[in-house]
């Protein structure tokens, strides 16, 4: 399988204000590196201020990288969207989180779905209204709501109406950031079926951003989790959830809330959650995890782990894979 | 593609039409629910069609439309109310009524052309700028908006007024330059916040241009309290205007010009006391009527249609 | 089982006037509270929990809110017929609340200290009222919930605190004068999982250590059955079923509550079902019948035309559906 997109090194910080040392920045991506396939899902999990929202932004061209770089398809693309070529937005394209603010409340569907489809396809008229009507029918919703405004429709409308949109230009990867955690349960599961069928009619290779673990186990091939603008583990998606290695993936794993015993007996039973996730501001030293870690050693405050590939596929950055782990002691439960 | 294919391929057409119309009325009825809650704003859309379609009808509904100009009739001049004149007449004989309601023609077009010049380069400018948010462009703008915003209304429109000839046209002209700054205000916080919305990045992500950005995302999303404001400064519009031409700036005689009017009876105060309370009763009128509209839009566009 | 009833909702029913007509959101509901009982009421977006808990506090927007029928019965006395004062007793005293977004539900210009010291106070009979007493109080409820340093927090502004630690002042608030009901509507949703799961436990334990009971208002299954003993699941205004929570992820008998379940993901995998197709009716001119019956398939003739009645099926399991009648 070919590599689509990949991120090198890629960083992202943000210029906050200034102190007696000079400028202070917000790190919201800090060396990110990872590929992803062509046709998979590849999940990206973390908390809000992890910083997966600003990378997969990025990548879109909201922002232009402070450092590192983005390829897709091997052409380096860490730019704005200003300066990518039309040929390149046609391929990338992003669904949002909140449907109720991607869509214009004063335009219609059939403007909203027109203008990818005049931009990209060059349709226009008669032509543009029958594409618009196959992209409804893809997403299953009848043609009459070409005409309808967004704030007419339910909120799973709106999100189809917005994965529509996106698929208008007909992209080999989207974004998908958050497309379902402002939906309810029911609406959810038909969006996800949706998206995972279109992803096979269509060919197309997702990046699924989320903070729902439970929503990424059934969508991605493989799961990588994010704390503090660092990759801390990434792994097929079963393996991710049978054997997770990483402290922090164990906590969250044992944080979600489940329906059944069945899952009951998957999460990792010892972790308990303890601290909130800091700002991106003043990143701890070190691997910023330890300060909330329940296996941390005097290490953990001072080195930052390098990303250590622990079984085929499945990589882990934490010191108690890498060679200094069995130097140094743990300091054990503390606060 | 011929149009007899269009209709075989799309029936989706001929059903579209009938459902437009079909929500518009549904819409019409919806936005007249949230009008008329508030059974004041319906008193002033009352009063405001009343005055327009007095002003237009002026000529028909007025007694002695002869009085509107230079008339003199000393045998009947300084009469209080009564049957034959019901809000009396001046000094030279003419009828109050009748001036009053030629006036509102004169009120009403000021307001007209005022604020067809000053809203839409007051939105246009405020669009620019909020969307060019953090630029030089932005801030040229808004300094400039800031420096007409810093000198108080009425001495601006004095100001200029005074300089020029002392005419309708001109004082059109002071009132407008004090006017747009206000919409561009307005517009410029709506459209800075719009432009961070998520259905413009994604416009802007698949690549519009910078011209559907401004007029077709964003502006549509501002034009709400631009409206409501229109409404309510049509009454502030003709109070200026009305001001300038108590102090001799505006329409000059013999046409009647309520500010005028009431300038002329004060002369005359306490005797002749209806040649001032009832222009100056006609100002009041006419700004509460719009202002309770502007009011009643307000509401109806704000709670909107869902 | 504690057996005396705290809060008792009989056939309640909330009417929203607008355009058109009324929007009938809470169609006959029932639900009751025992003393020291953990209820859930779960259901989406839209199906009136948030309706029906502001009713229980009179707190729905007078203007256009209208309870057509029903009683709230807390304590004995009926909710709605409450005048101001009894009202502000059962608001100071008898029910706390807890909000889903701690944000909105703090002050932002006054700091933490004088908005949980006013809760204090007006809990307190008025010869109590001493300051040092206060304060007192209020330092010792930020130590119950796991805050440290509490004299800074007092003067904080809760925009200096994280989400997590304004939802911790948000129970301390509600928990430190003594109620004996709890409402919290979504107290974890807004917040990142890992923080839900700590306030949740935290909850969970100070309602165990004062014996309140407490109405845990959802969306979330999971979180329903970690927290509660006892689930009302309520689909358009009215409640579908009510179960021990066990045996109701053991045992769902109405259709909504199986779709329901069924759409839930699993971090077991094994992909997500569509339990159940369509969307939630309009409540301008809601189904005469079972509410649920446009997206339900065993429905027949009979849920067109009739209201299900609440079947009582055995081990305190009841359900809303004609599938259940012997």
């Amino acid at each position: 399988m070919a590599v689509i997109l990949e991120c090198r090194d890629l960083t992202k910080y943000f210029r906050v204000g200034r102190n007696k040392q000079g400028p202070v920045y917000l790190r919201a991506v800090d060396g990110v590196s990872f590929e992803v396939q062509e046709g998979e899902t590849l999940g990206l999990v973390g908390e809000s201020g992890s910083g997966k929202s600003t990378l997969a932004y990025t990548i879109v061209g909201m922002y232009r990288p402070t450092g590192g770089h983005i390829l897709f398809r091997g052409q380096d693309i860490g730019m704005e969207a200003d300066r990518r070529s039309m040929a390149l937005k046609k391929e990338i394209q992003i669904v949002f989180q909140d449907p109720g603010s991607s869509l214009n409340p004063r335009r219609t569907i059939g403007q909203i779905l027109g203008l990818p489809l005049v931009l990209h396809r060059g349709l226009r008229g008669a032509a543009q209204e029958e594409a618009a009507i196959e992209l409804l029918r893809k997403v299953e919703l009848p043609p009459e709501y070409l005409l309808k405004s967004p704030s007419s429709i339910g909120g799973g409308e709106k999100q189809m109406v917005a994965i529509a949109r996106a698929l208008a230009s007909e992209p080999s990867m989207v974004v998908l950031d958050e497309p379902t955690s402002a939906l309810d349960v029911s609406v959810q599961a038909k969006i996800i079926n949706k998206l995972i069928a279109l992803q096979r009619e269509m060919n197309l290779t997702y990046l699924f951003i989320t903070h729902d673990l439970s929503v990424i186990r059934n969508v991605a091939t493989r799961i990588a989790i994010m704390y503090l603008g660092r990759l801390c583990e990434l792994a097929q998606a079963a393996e991710f959830f049978e054997q997770p290695e990483h402290p922090y993936t164990r906590m969250l794993i044992s944080s979600v809330p489940v329906i059944s015993d069945e899952e009951e007996r998957l999460k990792p039973k010892k972790v308990e959650s303890r601290g909130e996730i800091p700002s991106p501001v003043n990143i701890p030293s070190g691997c910023s995890f330890h300060p909330r870690c329940p296996e941390r050693a005097s290490v953990c405050s001072k080195v930052n782990p390098e990303m250590v590939l622990v079984r085929p596929g499945h990589y882990v950055r934490c010191h108690q894979f890498t060679s200094c782990w069995s130097d140094t002691k743990k300091v054990g439960e503390i606060g | 593609m011929t149009a007899v294919q269009h209709s075989k391929s799309r029936p989706e057409a001929v059903l579209g039409l009938n459902m437009k119309r079909q929500r518009f009325a549904e819409n019409m009825g919806k936005y007249w629910y949230a009008f008329s809650r508030n059974k004041l704003s319906v008193v002033g859309l009352a009063i405001v069609l009343t005055i327009v379609i007095l002003a237009i009808l002026a000529p028909v509904v007025t007694p002695y439309p002869e009085h509107a100009g230079a008339f003199v009739d000393y045998d009947n001049a300084s009469k209080p109310p009564s049957r034959s004149h019901i809000f009396g007449t001046d000094v030279f004989g003419r009828d109050i009524f009748t001036r009053i309601v030629f006036s509102f023609r004169g009120a009403l077009l000021i307001a007209l052309v005022v604020l067809s010049i000053a809203v839409p380069v007051g939105v246009l400018l405020g669009l620019i700028a909020g969307y060019f948010k953090g630029t030089l462009l932005d801030t040229v703008i808004m300094r400039t908006t800031d420096v007409f915003l810093a000198v108080p209304p009425l001495i601006l429109a004095l100001a200029i007024a005074s300089m020029l000839k002392p005419n309708m046209m001109n004082s059109m002209i002071a009132v407008t330059l004090m006017w747009w700054p206000w919409y561009t205000r307005i517009v410029y916080g709506m459209a800075a916040s719009c432009r961070n919305e998520y259905f413009v990045i994604a416009a802007e992500l698949t690549g519009a241009s910078k011209l559907h950005i401004l007029f077709r995302e964003i502006l549509p999303n501002c034009l709400s309290p631009v409206f409501t404001k229109i409404a309510l400064d049509v009454g502030w519009v003709i109070l200026i205007s009305a001001s300038l031409s108590f102090v001799g700036l505006g329409e000059q005689p013999p046409t009647p010009a309520l500010g005028q009017m009431v300038s002329d009876g004060a002369k005359y105060m306490p005797d002749l006391w209806w040649m001032t309370i009832f222009p100056a009763l006609a100002i009041v009128v006419i700004i509460l009527g719009f202002n309770l509209a502007g009011d009643g839009l307000r509401d109806m566009l704000e709670t909107g249609v869902k | 089982m504690p057996e005396e009833i705290l809060l008792d909702i009989k056939g309640l029913n909330v009417w929203y006037r607008v355009y058109g007509g009324y929007l009938k959101v809470v169609h006959n509901l029932s639900l009751q509270v025992y003393r020291g009982e953990r209820v859930g009421l779960v259901g989406e977006a839209g199906c009136g929990k948030t309706t029906t808990m502001k009713a229980i506090l009179r707190i729905l927007p007078e203007s256009v809110a209208h309870i057509p029928r029903g009683e709230i019965i807390f304590r004995g006395r009926d909710v709605l017929k409450m005048n101001r004062a009894e009202l502000q007793k059962l608001r100071s005293r008898g029910i706390a609340m807890i909000f889903q977004d701690p944000t909105s539900a703090l002050n932002p210009v006054f700091t933490v200290g004088e908005q949980l010291e006013d809760v204090i106070r007006f809990a307190l009979p008025p010869e109590e009222r001493q300051k040092k007493r206060i304060h007192d109080i209020a330092v010792q409820a930020l130590k119950e919930v796991y805050l440290p340093d509490q004299e800074r927090i007092l003067q904080s502004y809760p925009v200096q605190l994280s989400g997590g630690m304004r939802q911790r002042i948000c129970i301390s608030m509600a928990i430190t004068t003594p109620r004996e009901l709890l409402i919290a509507d979504e107290p974890g949703t807004s917040l990142d999982v890992t923080i839900q799961d700590q306030i949740l436990r935290l909850l969970r334990e100070l309602v165990e250590k004062h014996g309140t009971s407490i109405i845990l208002i959802t969306h979330s299954l999971g979180v329903a059955r970690q927290m509660t003993d006892r689930i009302y699941v309520m689909y358009a205004g009215s409640i579908v079923e009510a179960a021990p929570s066990a045996t109701l992820f053991k045992e769902p008998l109405h259709p909504y509550t199986v779709g329901l379940l069924a759409s839930v993901p699993k971090i077991s995998g094994g992909g997500i079902a569509e339990g159940i197709p369509g969307r939630i009716p309009n409540y301008l001119n809601p189904p005469n019948g079972c509410r649920f019956q446009p997206r339900c398939s065993l429905s027949d003739d009979r849920c067109l035309s009739q209201s299900p009645p609440i079947l009582d099926v055995g081990g305190g399991h009841y359900v809303a559906c004609f599938r259940y009648e012997r």
